[in-house]
């Protein structure tokens, strides 16, 4: 996106008004995975799609993509995960990666002594068992009887048995790794030699740490594998390309605007000039604080606003013109102007707030869409009313007030130019 | 209002050959509501032809060629079955790459319609409410959601006829596209019903038909110019905007003029039509 160049005096505002962009504009990769969850019970399910999330998100970080971004979504007894990676353009690679079902292992974990005496040793690395998260029958939370601490258990399957037991006999006083995805989870020392399969890690957890310990074994002991729902790759010259003409655009239906706005209406057209250009800035500035995500869809939105922005000034000057028809001297006839007109501005708007939220779904409930592009177009519109009726009511007021003259009441009657000073 | 039945004429016009398109030739979903993949290839130096051939078992068609590039639109496809495809014909061309790739699932596109469908519902249903309540008449919320069915119609319309004659898909935007175009189309008729309510305030003893007269050409001015504005940016966006908003634009344009037309053309007649046969009776 060419960055916006604003240039008063000198003061430089272009460094500061570069907008986040939407993967349509970046470029990128956008896929949605489906959970295969038929093997959970149904109470497993959310927490087991949590796990999956955090052990999706580590391998995204793995390509160094910054704002990448991983979202949660349950629709009906589908369990999805929409993923945006911008920038990735090898997707190939990238799915191969991302769409491997995680796998828990057992392992030692190396150490390499320091150089120095002094130096504690360092963790390089972990020599892996044949103990999988195959051998795990499962993971729960219980309480030591001692002290009611939170605790996990572990029990093995049959198979497990044995090879935990000759694990746990070898490695007395030293940490076992638990590695999902190569991450270790946890690095329990062992305490004994365990032979019925029936272990218990302690530790200083909340209940809240060993109930999430909890689910990542579970996960671990049940893989879930994930399939692609929906794949989405974006060229970046596409958005480049795209958003350099959807400005030209914008610039050039702005500037017909103002210029039937100052045809039409003269003064008045040059103040609610003045109003629209604000609102642009604001609009923007908002768009920089919230932050919205700048998609192509989003950008439609804010151009629509900006037609419609101009509505409630154009409501109220037509209003101003049937005053001054009536008789009325213009300062009366301004004032009147914007507390009639905003009967029909408020209820017009409303209306199409209605509809925005609609689109945009604030409460993420699952019968409506949430689909990015939809409500990136929703808050950009939604944003664009509000903003519209401070500067188009608000503002340009303030500025009607302060720069407007308009005639007097006798001398638009052809009567003697009277000036009524009140 | 002398010339009601002409109002509705025109709008007849407009609505039922798309009404006629619409049922013979329906919709041309986007792949994001049927399912699908589609890719783009470029490099290509087999004719677009043969290239489709390689992708025979997943229902290829043909949708763009562009010097060298190629986009076709199939059948569900993994991008891993794509490139197998291209690796074969290598032979014939050496620099082949896959650029743009989008694959939905089925499953995905029925979801759409669905929540489209629900959308579509709840902003009649809310609409319908709150413009009763506002103007305190059930009339009000009726005939304003009956312009705006009036413009929903137009607008598909309009698009399963550009869709049967250039091709032209549906997809998620201009769904979208749709559910603003509802907005809009009941903000102006609102400003034309405000000023109704506002002119029975003032005259009490005018009948009803000169009050509606009265109201629409009061607010003529006002809804042209605002709708003028808001053309000339969609006009911009559909000439020179990008090609992923082309259609986008265009249907919020489409959707614009008529909910212009219909403000002070539907709507305001309906609630003349309303009163005559279900109006209280002097």
């Amino acid at each position: 996106m060419p960055r916006l160049n604003y240039k008063i005096g000198n003061l430089d505002f272009g460094q500061e008004i570069e907008l986040k962009q939407g993967l349509d504009i970046k470029g990128g990769l956008q896929v949605v995975l489906s959970a295969d969850m038929k093997d959970l019970s149904p109470a497993d399910r959310t927490s087991a799609l949590e796990s999956l999330k955090n052990v999706i998100g580590r391998r995204v970080d793995l390509f160094g993509v910054s704002e990448s971004g991983i979202k949660t979504a349950v629709s009906g007894s589908d369990y999805r995960l929409i993923l945006e990676l911008p920038g990735v353009t090898d997707s190939e690679q990238a799915l191969a990666l991302i769409g491997q079902t995680a796998q828990m292992a057992f392992a030692l974990p190396i150490y390499t002594p320091g150089k120095t005496a002094s130096e504690s040793a360092t963790l390089t690395g972990f020599d892996p068992t044949d103990l999988t998260g195959a051998d795990l029958q499962r993971a729960t939370v219980t309480f030591e009887s001692q002290d009611r601490s939170p605790a996990v258990s572990l029990t093995f399957k049959d198979s497990g048995k044995t090879k935990f037991a000759k694990l746990t006999k070898e490695n007395i006083g030293k940490p076992i790794a638990i590695l999902l995805d190569g991450y270790p989870l946890t690095m329990p020392t062992v305490q004994a030699e365990i032979i019925d399969g029936n272990a218990i890690i302690t530790g200083q957890f909340t209940t809240d740490e060993a109930k999430a310990l909890s689910v990542q074994l579970n996960a671990g002991a049940l893989p879930v594998p994930v399939s692609i729902l929906s794949q989405k790759n974006i060229p970046a010259t596409l958005g480049a390309d795209s958003i350099k003409k959807s400005i030209t655009a914008g610039a050039i239906g702005l500037s017909m605007v103002i210029f039937f706005m100052i045809a039409y209406y003269g003064k008045m057209g040059v103040i609610a000039s003045i109003g629209l250009v604000l609102y642009g800035l604001f609009t923007l500035a908002l768009y920089k604080l919230i932050p919205v995500v700048l998609s192509l869809p989003g950008i439609a939105g804010f151009l629509l606003s900006v037609g419609m922005a101009v509505d409630s000034n154009i409501l109220v000057f037509e209003r101003y013109k049937e005053e001054i028809r009536a008789g009325r001297d213009w300062r009366v006839g301004l004032e009147l102007a914007f507390g009639r007109a905003w009967d029909s501005i408020k209820d017009a708007n409303t209306a199409t707030i209605i509809t925005g939220l609609i689109l945009f779904n604030p409460l993420e409930w699952s019968f409506l869409n949430t689909s990015g592009s939809v409500r990136g177009f929703a808050l950009t519109l939604i944003l664009g009313i509000f903003i519209s009726l401070f500067t188009g009511i608000v503002v340009t007021r303030n500025l009607l007030r302060l720069f407007f003259k308009g005639k007097s009441a006798s001398s638009l009657r052809g009567g003697t130019p009277t000036r009524q000073s009140i | 209002m002398k010339h009601l039945s002409l109002y509705f004429l025109i709008s007849a016009l407009v609505i039922v050959p798309g009404i006629y398109s619409l049922v013979r030739f329906g919709l041309k979903p986007s792949i994001e509501f049927t399912g699908g993949s589609r890719f783009t290839l470029v490099s290509v130096k087999s004719s677009a032809s043969d290239t489709l051939q390689s992708f025979k078992d997943y229902a290829p068609v043909l949708e763009s060629v562009d010097n060298s590039s190629i986009t076709i639109k199939s059948k569900e496809i993994s991008q891993e079955s794509v490139q197998k495809i291209l690796d074969s014909i290598k032979k014939y061309n050496p620099d082949v790459k896959l650029t743009n790739f989008e694959t939905i699932g089925p499953a995905l596109g029925q979801e759409t319609i669905k929540k489209t469908t629900n959308a579509l519902i709840i902003a009649s249903i809310l609409l319908l409410s709150y413009i009763s309540f506002a103007f305190k008449q059930f009339k009000y919320g009726l005939c304003a959601v009956l312009a705006m069915f009036h413009d929903t119609l137009v607008l598909l319309g309009s698009f399963s006829l550009l869709g049967h004659f250039m091709g032209v898909e549906v997809d998620l935007l201009f769904v979208t596209a749709v559910l603003t175009i509802l907005s809009f189309s009941v903000h102006d008729t609102i400003v034309v019903y405000d000023r109704i309510r506002e002119l029975s305030h003032k005259h009490k003893n005018i009948d009803y038909i000169s009050l509606v007269n009265q109201a629409v050409t009061e607010t003529m001015t006002r809804s042209l110019n605002n709708s003028l504005t808001i053309i000339f940016m969609l006009f911009a966006m559909f000439l020179i905007g990008g090609e992923t908003t082309k259609y986008f634009s265009l249907a919020l344009l489409i959707g614009t003029i008529t909910g212009t037309y219909s403000s002070t053309f539907t709507a305001a007649p309906l609630l003349i039509v309303w009163d005559k046969y279900f109006g209280h009776k002097k």
